[in-house]
């Protein structure tokens, strides 16, 4: 069987096609994820190559490898920064390689890990390079969505921080070729670029929350990050201003569930967990089926 | 015309690279990888009038046929550019020059935290299509887009 992908870089590099073939993947992954035993890739090991600390995506990839039977090497970011010192990424990749049998890079520059991919004589899957791609988390993304709301035909809104959040622009490009109806509702500081929007082709209208709250079927609310803004005063006042409360939610359609790349600060009430409208913490589950269907992709494909 | 024409000498044999936007020759020059101690006998005009250009850049490479896929290049900042290759002082082919789907080493990339900026064994590398009038380029690396491509030039 030919994979469909021997890398995954970013989520451009897939088709529509190829992104419904990785969810439903993902779905025959769910019960292994929840801990039926498998051994699809036994005797396979995988390298965690972190140059950044990011001990979610890290876990969750480690979780998805160690159910299905294979085994991880870490190599974290203290280790990689120090590896990296007077050697290149190039250098490191091609050695790491000769090491494992896929290779997950996380790292601060913007197009390292297609680099990677370029060096490395084994499968390379992106968890995240600086402002740039993280696949794994669009398809995550849209995984939950389908899950738990609907894929086409969906009415979505995405709030907060829309500048420099990679996770929005994955997830909005990836949701156009759905025909996905989206809202944008961010600080004027943190509006979608306007580079970003000309690429586009799509239905995306920027609005307030109120206006769309009673007909949406997913709201995605991101970070609003302190460092983002000029003074503390400025942050407290947008970041307050974006908080999603049980009351705003009383105009909620019924069926309206709230997603949540975590970590978040103040963004989500905590009082909202206990509604049938958050799914963050299943996102963050489903983020394992997910990622073993890419793994197994790449690695037995 | 004729009078105009004396302003740049004609040449034996080699590559005349005509209809470069008017300021652009030096930016061509670049490219091609003409620069302070190459050792062609190279003619250069800049802002002459043209018909179709308003005005417009000559370049003239004596001795030598560039290659097909180096010309191609100079679309990058020149897309009107064309080329006639010179024998025995007639044209032995004329031709516009093609903007290639990628090019890797003319430009650098924009944006300091892409990978190719930090000492990698790497050549930047660009996708690159006419959008409207102009040309624009998109790192393969890190995606930035350069819509002002003559600033990046390396």
């Amino acid at each position: 069987m030919m994979s469909r992908f021997r890398h995954l870089i970013s989520i451009d590099d897939l088709s529509k096609d190829d992104i419904i073939y990785v969810l439903d993947r993902a779905e025959e992954f769910e019960e292994i994820a929840r801990g039926r035993k498998s051994d699809i890739l036994e005797g396979k090991i995988l390298a965690n190559l972190f140059f950044e600390p990011s001990t979610r995506t890290r876990m969750s990839f480690e979780v998805a490898m160690k159910r299905l039977g294979g085994e991880v090497i870490n190599v974290t970011a203290q280790e990689a920064s120090s590896i990296a010192k007077g050697e290149t990424l190039a250098d490191t990749v091609r050695v790491v390689s000769k090491y494992a049998d896929a290779i997950v890079i996380r790292h601060p520059l913007e197009g390292s890990a297609r680099l990677a991919s370029e060096f490395s004589e084994v499968p390379v899957i992106n968890a995240g390079d600086g402002a740039g791609q993280h696949p794994t988390q669009t398809l995550l993304d849209l995984y939950t969505i389908r899950k738990e709301s609907r894929l086409e035909g969906l009415r979505i809104a995405l709030l907060g921080d829309l500048k420099y959040s990679r996770t929005v622009h994955s997830l909005i490009k990836a949701l156009t070729l759905f025909n996905a109806k989206i809202y944008l509702i961010s600080p004027e500081s943190l509006r979608l670029p306007e580079e970003f929007v000309e690429e586009l082709e799509g239905d995306i209208e920027e609005v307030e929350l109120e206006e769309v709250i009673g007909e949406i079927d997913v709201l995605y609310v991101t970070r609003i990050q302190k460092e983002r803004f000029p003074d503390e005063e400025e942050y407290r006042r947008v970041a307050g201003s974006y908080k999603i409360t049980p009351e705003i939610l009383r105009e909620a359609k019924e069926d309206l569930i709230i997603m949540h790349p975590l970590p978040r600060v103040d963004e989500i009430d905590p009082a909202v967990d206990a509604t049938r409208h958050a799914k963050y913490f299943d996102q963050a589950f489903y983020g394992v089926p997910v990622r073993m269907a890419i793994l197994t992709e790449v690695m037995l494909g | 015309m004729a009078g105009r024409e004396l302003v740049i000498s004609k040449i034996r044999e080699g590559t005349v690279i005509d209809h470069i936007n008017a300021g652009k020759a030096l930016l061509v020059l670049r490219i091609l990888g003409i620069r302070a101690g190459s050792k062609e006998t190279v003619s250069m005009v800049m802002n002459v009038p043209s018909e179709k250009m308003g005005r417009k850049d000559i370049v003239k490479v004596e001795g030598k046929f560039i290659g097909d896929e180096e010309l191609n290049k100079i679309a990058l900042i020149a897309p009107k550019a064309t080329i006639n290759l010179i024998k025995d002082y007639e044209i032995k082919r004329k031709f516009k020059v093609q903007l290639p789907k990628m090019i890797e080493g003319i430009l650098r990339c924009p944006n300091r935290n892409c990978i190719t900026n930090s000492r990698e064994p790497v050549k930047p590398k660009f996708y690159v299509r006419i959008e409207g009038d102009r040309v624009v380029a998109k790192c393969y690396y890190c995606g930035k887009k350069i819509k002002n491509v003559d600033e990046f030039v390396v």
